[in-house]
């Protein structure tokens, strides 16, 4: 390592310029803080990516939140039934924003092979989902994946996005009041 | 505390009116159906007296996903992936009683060598089902580090599993009539490396629990049931040989040769907690001798019956000889000539007898399949397991009697 | 291991105990299967119970199936149980036709039937006497039909965006 030439040499502390989206932004991208909703294979296909081996705790969400008031994402991992979407909404509807909502697994984004009397077809029926992870049960790598477009989208979240109209129409479509008014 | 803070607590009249408030009111607590501490989606209503449980009340069906009526539209061949999702942590072991039931029907005769190469697969899967449940109840009395140990030990029987069929988690293993390849070079290699290493983890993993003050004291005595109550709600499994009845299948009607190996059956006494933990550790230990006589005695032979009505013949039969392809067109389609009649077969699951009654009227899809469900049976005992004991038991109990929401609900 | 009973012992004994309430007994692979008088399940299933020398006394499985096409018997109830002390295993068959789907519940012989008989109810439609809360279990309370009869889709008979013709139903 030579000299380098030119360095100014300040006293004090020094600051950094940012704007307060993009610290905001990474302040809650790198802190997530999931909601396990997870009810069949799919859960435990989650449990393993939260295990040592494809470690979900290096992106900040080792602290499962089982409460709702304090998620910042749900994810739904796992086969829903029309006995439990209405289960799922409250439990939506109960999470503070700013929210996310993952779904993990065919059963979640479509209702997978059971194309049956019982089984909701895709959680988007009852809420509004921002990605989904296809698999029967998708491998960690892929939740991962999932989770890291989750990240893309909070990294590049408006702060006004709960107030805009954009937003509120879409919780209006699905009959969730939306608590920011 | 001083007077003057006493009087002003008698003169807001708070002392009082909370009194009134707090003594003899029953409350009813909601356990679910999203919990952390209910591993699955079930709902208990308690109705609790400060922490001691008075009654409580389940609903269950919150997962189902119609498994018996789904198989009645099925060809055999395609049920296979429908019973993975039964008791998903041990998926090979009902695949296996699947194929086993259908083999059953039709008078197959399967080769030594299968049923050496099953009870190797079944074995371990009851080795990964056994894993998980014990180290939820850790986690549950507030032991993680347990669970981390154990979840890497399972990446290795994924690993297993993914050399045979490709899948971790779902497996849809094996065929009617065998597996779909042998065994590889590179399965032996890692499941000798698998039987070196597992032993040494299991131990860290059990020295960490067993003889561990605190987890004794929590679960000893926690979700008690004598074996008479165990018999009246058809317990089977771990939870019954818990309360001291030494009922396995595999000893009772062995099925594919477990006649042939040496294995103990182990039988707890009170039926609490501590036993259901202790009965599952010593399975893991009985189920990796079993894995080692069966690896060391492998005999030689082809991997699947000669069955060529069932099972799928090999490509390049079946572009160059007509009967083959014949076969492989009526196979794909699922016009396979099972005959009629009903079987009733059982496998000692992860959780206990699992059973598959099958009634077959000649069509290329059963007429009625039903699922003997161990979890669903059994969890009907749970209100009368927990009455009189603390919440935090009863959370402990549900984790102990490894409730798996696929089996339950079907 | 070897049972201690074989199925003409137990066929026979049954038969002498009950005479014409015994329809028919037959060994499908090697399984005793008997057919049994709806209106006589509960004794013969409580005396198979309390019998010294059978001590049938474990209930495995409870189960419905429906024939629509047998008139008069279009329910069947089956009852698989066992004796864990001598090793052998029982089928007990029970038709019902479809204007009278009742029977008499085993509850308080076997406490463990209490969720599968309100599962056969769910399904089927088979109604208990006897059973302390007779009421679905797996499906919602508000649903009107019994799915698992023949007659009934698979699929969800409300769902709008499934076009049948390109799914080959």
């Amino acid at each position: 390592m030579g000299k380098i030439e030119d360095l100014q040499v300040i006293n004090g502390e020094g600051y950094q310029l940012s704007s307060l989206e993009k610290v905001v932004a990474s302040a809650r991208a790198n802190s997530v803080w999931p909601l396990p909703f997870a009810t069949s294979c799919c859960g435990i296909e989650y449990m393993a990516t939260m295990g040592s081996n494809y470690d979900l705790a290096r992106f900040g969400m080792e602290r499962m939140s089982f409460s709702p008031r304090q998620a910042d994402l749900l994810i739904v991992a796992g086969t829903i039934s029309k006995k439990l979407a209405p289960v799922l909404k409250q439990v939506y509807e109960q999470m503070a924003e700013p929210k996310w909502v993952l779904s993990v697994g065919a059963c979640a984004s479509s209702g997978g092979i059971f194309d049956t009397y019982s089984v909701l077809q895709g959680i988007d029926r009852v809420i509004p989902v921002d990605v989904y992870v296809p698999g029967c049960p998708p491998r960690p790598e892929q939740i991962i994946d999932g989770i890291m477009k989750i990240h893309e989208m909070v990294k590049h979240e408006s702060l006004r996005r709960r107030y805009s109209d954009e937003y509120k129409s879409l919780l209006n479509s699905y009959n969730i009041e939306n608590n920011e008014e | 505390m001083s007077n003057w803070m006493e009087e002003k607590l008698h003169d807001s009249g708070f002392v009082e009116k909370s009194s009134e408030t707090i003594d003899g009111d029953i409350a009813t607590l909601n356990l679910g159906p999203t919990h952390p501490a209910t591993h699955g989606i079930f709902q208990n209503v308690l109705k609790v007296d400060g922490e001691k449980i008075l009654s409580s009340e389940q609903t269950v069906g919150y997962i189902h996903r119609a498994f018996e009526k789904l198989a009645e539209r099925r060809p055999y061949n395609q049920i296979t992936p429908i019973t993975d999702r039964l008791n998903y942590c041990s998926s090979p072991i009902n695949n296996m009683g699947w194929e086993m039931t259908v083999e059953k029907l039709i008078g197959a005769e399967i080769p030594k060598r299968v049923e050496y190469m099953r009870v190797i697969i079944m074995e371990l899967a009851r080795i990964a089902d056994h894993l998980v449940c014990n180290s939820v109840i850790g986690v549950d009395t507030g032991a993680l580090t347990g669970f981390t140990y154990v979840f890497q030990e399972r990446e290795k029987i994924y690993e297993l599993y993914e050399e045979v069929c490709g899948a971790r988690l779902t497996t849809n293993i094996g065929r009617i009539g065998g597996f779909e390849r042998d065994f590889s070079p590179t399965f032996y290699k890692k499941l000798d490396n698998f039987l070196k290493t597992f032993p040494k983890v299991f131990n860290e993993f059990d020295s960490l629990l067993s003889r561990n003050r605190i987890f004794m004291d929590r679960t000893i005595g926690a979700g008690p049931i004598s074996a008479q109550r165990a018999l009246d709600y058809s317990f089977v499994g771990p939870n019954l040989r818990a309360a001291g009845v030494d009922y396995d299948v595999r000893v009772m009607n062995p099925y594919s040769s477990y006649e042939d190996f040496d294995f103990i059956v182990p039988v707890g006494t009170q039926g609490d907690t501590y036993d259901r933990f202790q009965v599952r550790q010593e399975e893991i230990r009985q189920s990796l001798r079993i894995i080692e006589q069966a690896y060391k005695n492998l005999p030689e032979g082809s991997y699947k019956a000669d069955i060529p009505e069932f099972y799928l013949p090999p490509k390049e039969e079946v572009y160059n000889n007509m009967e083959a392809l014949i076969y492989h067109f009526k196979i794909v389609m699922g016009e396979t000539p099972i005959p009629a009649g009903e079987v009733y077969h059982s496998v000692e699951g992860g959780n206990g007898e699992l059973g598959y009654y099958l009634i077959s009227d000649g069509g290329r899809s059963p007429y009625r399949l039903q699922f003997r469900r161990p979890c669903f049976i059994y969890y009907q005992a749970y209100p009368e397991m927990i009455t009189g004991q603390n919440i935090s038991d009863a959370v402990l109990t549900l984790s102990s009697m490894n409730v798996i929401a696929g089996e339950l609900d079907a | 291991m070897k049972s201690n009973l074989t199925n003409e012992q137990v066929a026979e004994r049954l038969q002498k105990q009950f005479g014409e309430h015994i329809k028919s007994v037959e060994t499908p692979y090697d399984f005793l299967t008997i057919e049994v008088d709806a209106a006589k399940l509960y004794d013969i299933i409580f005396w198979l119970k309390t019998d010294s020398e059978l001590q049938i006394s474990f209930l495995t499985n409870l189960g419905g199936v429906h024939y629509p096409d047998n008139e008069g018997r279009e329910f069947a109830i089956v009852y698989h149980l066992q004796s864990m002390v001598n090793n052998f295993r029982l089928r007990l068959k029970a038709f019902v036709s479809k204007e009278n789907t009742e029977v008499d519940s085993i509850v308080d012989i076997y406490a463990g039937a209490n969720w599968m008989e309100r599962e056969t109810f769910d399904f089927y439609g088979i109604t208990f006497n006897g059973h302390p809360d007779m009421r679905r279990i797996l499906n919602e309370d508000s649903m009107d039909y019994f799915p698992m009869r023949k007659e009934y889709h698979l699929e969800d008979a409300t769902r709008e965006d499934k076009d049948d013709r390109f799914f080959g139903r």
